[in-house]
């Protein structure tokens, strides 16, 4: 049965979106604002020998380490903070930030910024996973190039392979993705009337930009205000990078004493900002005469780029995926993440666990495939259930509704059917994919780091103010926060009051990432409007807060990695139809269906919106959005290079949900943003495999990598 | 410098710069209409969309020395209008808006695509909106919303 909230409403920021009224950064207007053009490295490795400056017309300004405030840092402090505000020693990739120039006029800016000569001291880069685990050049990062290296171990793998009647060896790898959010990164720094330093940004996560510039700054997080505007898309892209932009235009905003705005061009956007992580992951599988799997020894390699900034957290991600749905009774798992002269790759929707799950979900099919079994009734066998053992030792806590979607699925896409009409190897293939999506921060994130707070205040006319520190971007949250602390209150969803975030008005209630907002803050949200509920018939005003507490079921260690990584999961399946042109190796779509368990929707529209998207945006992954590096440069650079898909390229979804209530989330609800990302690839790159009658282990899935497997078979 | 006249969103405008400048430039700068985005500068995503003479273009493509005597219409034109409302209205209800930023953009290719066919099918709409990218919605809703926007809005266009 439906849950009462799911019924849709209208999206409270659809009129004045689509009106041109809503303000974004670069629409907003800073009385005396210059602008800010970096001066970026142009060698993917070298020492700086020398910088030559040009002379600056009047009203230009050059800013660069050697303005840092005495008490602040070279250092922008995210997850770590390795990665400098300036570079002034070596730089370790092609766009590094050298300088800043500061001055009225944007066009001169560009022609100043070209002026400048650096002199460099080549030195030899390592840009795959490959040349960096061989030190090519000497370690970019401590000895080994490894940011991080994690082990994991489920039952007895050494034993098991011992039994094994056959081991299967197979390797699977993910490319670059770009996440073109329509709106390009940009920040405004301005020293405020109150003395404060002003930072006004599009992006995910203030108290990551506040916490950043304070300690570049060197000054107390206090003196930071950071003001989210409307932000035009982010899908992980500006989880930490508005974090490299703010803190050297505060900087500059500093120096100059004026407010000073940096916003990238597409181009610029596109070559220097950072990238979903490509990866590389083999496995040895042990089955026995049935094929069935005893065991699974798994290799991941990210390729994690020039600075570690998140990319420790992203591996952690990726090894904990690295099973998916599956139950496999001994495995042995290592996780790296390389080191190299590269953008340093960084939060994209998923952050790790769509390479992790692409990987063991097409090698599933692979072993399917060899073993000349069925796909799906293969992937049954070896399905999780409630109480079933993570690969990190912990448990699922939920019933996993999965035997139920896969029905649901076949009904509605006539999956079971087609695989019998479509013979393999006829160039029409049908695609199957399953997969989970932890909601929350990994391991001990909620916890023990974030520990988010949300703040409800009655105002004396009646309106309710939710101040949380969650931002809007496109997914839904001014509605589903309105909805949610509406509903408890039994008000109308209009007076709830939810500005985009200002860190001098709202608690912290944590960044918004990690499909964290519903699943965690959200129920922070409903628990402080329970809360006030209780005092509505108080005079005045009244303030009540909601701290997160961990659910008592779950136990985390850190150091071991070992337990519940998270507190609930999202689950889904896709399936996807293809034809492939014998000629051409083109490959049309032709249907696409998909069942989510996201919990209970918050807003049923809201989630079939994040399912479309995710799907699409995974299918523009999976099959045609390529990004390639030579001598340290993308050599897509424009949205013309790096096309990701129009309203021509698939035809429409047909999805479903089922509810299964989580009891710590809000009104059941689990998180849905990065969930809908992570099966279609799979999904795709499996219909084509049947289509051709030949394995694919990599994407995206080009016509010429098709035309490859194909020819060279 | 040029002086250049051209009506914008059915008002007359007299302007002296570079004719070189972008429409799109003119339009957020020098007459403060700013739900015109930029988001590629090159042609490709038209989030800049305008409607000029009639037709759909993408105004960071456009000199505005190529504008003498043009009528510009944008999306603080379009929204005063039976049309434009009738548009919002639709994509409201049908889930199209997400972040926002490439929606102005969609609702020009929409009102040029109802303009020219009042009653599309859906493979009319997708080819409609196919010169405007997209990055949220995966497209289907917007399409819901063209479609909507045309059945309610019979006699307008």
């Amino acid at each position: 049965m439906k849950a009462q909230i799911s019924t849709p409403i209208r999206r409270v920021d659809a009129k004045d979106k689509t009106s041109g009224a809503a303000r974004y950064l670069a629409d907003m207007s800073f009385e005396g604002m210059l602008y800010a053009k970096a001066v970026r490295s142009e060698r993917p490795r070298a020492k700086i020998l020398r910088i030559e400056v040009p002379r600056l017309p009047e009203g230009y300004t050059y800013v660069d380490a050697s303005d840092i405030p005495a008490g602040g840092k070279n250092k922008i402090e995210m997850i770590k903070d390795d990665w400098p505000v300036f570079a002034d020693k070596e730089v370790r990739f092609v766009g590094e930030t050298l300088a800043l120039i500061v001055g009225p006029d944007r066009g001169m800016l560009n022609r100043l910024c070209r002026e400048v000569k650096v002199e460099y001291q080549d030195l030899e880069p390592a840009l795959t996973i490959d040349e960096a685990e061989s030190l090519k050049g000497g370690a970019i990062h401590g000895t080994d190039n490894l940011y991080a290296d994690y082990n994991l171990r489920k039952g007895d793998p050494e034993e098991a392979f011992k039994k094994a009647d056959r081991i299967i060896e197979d390797e699977i790898s993910t490319g670059y993705q770009e996440h073109i959010y329509m709106e390009p990164q940009g920040v405004v720094a301005r020293p405020e009337a109150d003395g404060k330093l002003g930072v006004y940004f599009s992006g995910q996560c203030p108290f990551y930009v506040r916490h950043a510039v304070a300690g570049a700054m060197g000054v107390d997080e206090e003196m930071v205000r950071v003001q989210q505007a409307v932000t035009g898309g982010a899908f992980g892209g500006k989880e930490h990078y508005p974090d490299v932009i703010s803190t050297s235009l505060a900087v500059a905003a500093r120096k100059v004493g004026r407010p000073v705005g940096y916003f990238f061009d597409r181009v610029e956007d596109i070559s220097y900002t950072p990238k979903r992580h490509p990866s590389r992951t083999t496995f040895r599988t042990a089955v026995d005469e049935r094929g069935n799997v005893l065991a699974m020894d798994i290799d991941v390699k990210l390729n994690a780029g020039a600075y570690e900034s998140c990319s420790m957290v992203v591996l952690q991600r990726a090894i904990f995926s690295v099973n998916s749905v599956y139950d496999i009774q001994n495995v042995k798992i290592r996780g790296r993440a390389f080191a190299t002269n590269n953008v340093p790759s960084d939060a994209y929707r998923g952050f790790g666990a769509p390479q992790g799950l692409f990987a063991m979900e097409v090698h599933m099919s692979h072993l399917a495939r060899t073993l000349g079994l069925s796909d799906l009734k293969y992937k049954s066998r070896h399905l999780i259930k409630k109480g079933g053992l993570t690969v990190t030792n912990g448990r699922i806590h939920e019933e996993v509704k999965l035997p139920e979607m896969i029905e649901r699925i076949d009904e509605m896409s006539d999956y079971r059917r087609k695989v019998k009409e479509f013979k393999k190897g006829s160039w029409r293939g049908v695609g199957f994919s399953m997969f989970n999506h932890g909601s929350g921060f990994t391991g001990n994130g909620e916890q023990e780091i974030i520990r988010g707070v949300v703040k409800m205040r009655k105002r004396s006319d009646g309106l309710v103010d939710l101040l949380v520190s969650n931002v809007e971007m496109g997914q839904g949250l001014q509605t589903t926060f309105r909805k949610i602390a509406a509903m408890v209150l039994d008000l109308p969803v209009d007076q709830v009051v939810y500005n985009d975030p200002n860190t001098d008005l709202v608690p912290d209630s944590g960044p918004t990432c990690a499909s964290r907002s519903i699943a965690i803050v959200g129920y922070l949200v409903q628990e402080a409007a329970k809360k006030l509920k209780a005092r509505w018939g108080e005079e005045g005003e009244v303030l009540v807060e909601h701290r997160y507490a961990h659910p008592p079921r779950l136990h985390w260690d850190q150091e071991k990695l070992d337990g519940d990584a998270y507190p609930s999961y999202g689950w889904g399946i896709n399936v996807i139809e293809v034809e492939v042109d014998p000629l051409t190796y083109e490959v049309e779509t032709k249907g696409i269906w998909a069942i989510h368990d996201v919990g209970v929707a918050i807003d049923e529209k809201v989630v079939e919106g994040q399912v479309d998207g995710g799907i699409i945006q995974a299918l523009g992954y999976g099959s045609l959005e390529k990004l390639e590096v030579k001598d340290g440069r993308f050599q897509q650079r424009t949205m013309a290079d790096y096309t990701i898909p129009t309203s021509m390229d698939f035809p429409r979804i047909k999805s479903a949900l089922v509810d299964n209530p989580y009891e710590y989330g809000p009104f059941g609800a689990k998180g849905a943003g990065e969930l809908v990302f992570d099966g279609a690839a799979a999904a795709f790159a499996d219909a084509v495999q049947m289509a051709i009658d030949r394995d694919i282990s990599r994407i995206p899935v080009t016509p010429e990598y098709i035309m490859e497997v194909y020819e060279n078979d | 410098m040029t002086k250049i006249t051209f009506s914008v969103n059915g008002e007359s405008r007299t302007i002296e710069t570079d004719p070189l400048r972008r429409l799109l430039d003119v339009l957020r700068e020098d007459l403060g209409l700013t739900g015109v985005k930029e988001g590629c500068a090159e042609g490709e995503c038209g989030a800049c969309s305008v409607i000029k003479d009639g037709l759909l273009v993408n105004s960071c493509m456009v000199p505005i020395g190529t504008c003498e005597g043009a009528r510009i219409v944008t999306p603080e034109g379009l929204r005063e209008t039976d049309r434009g409302r009738t548009i919002i209205d639709a994509y409201a209800d049908s889930g199209a808006v997400q972040c926002g930023f490439c929606t102005p953009g969609m609702m020009m290719a929409t009102e040029a695509l109802l303009e020219k066919n009042s009653q599309p099918s859906e493979a009319e709409a997708r080819e409609a909106l196919s010169g405007n990218l997209c990055r949220c919605t995966g497209y289907d809703m917007i399409v819901e919303g063209v479609l909507k926007a045309a059945e309610r809005g019979k006699g307008l266009w």
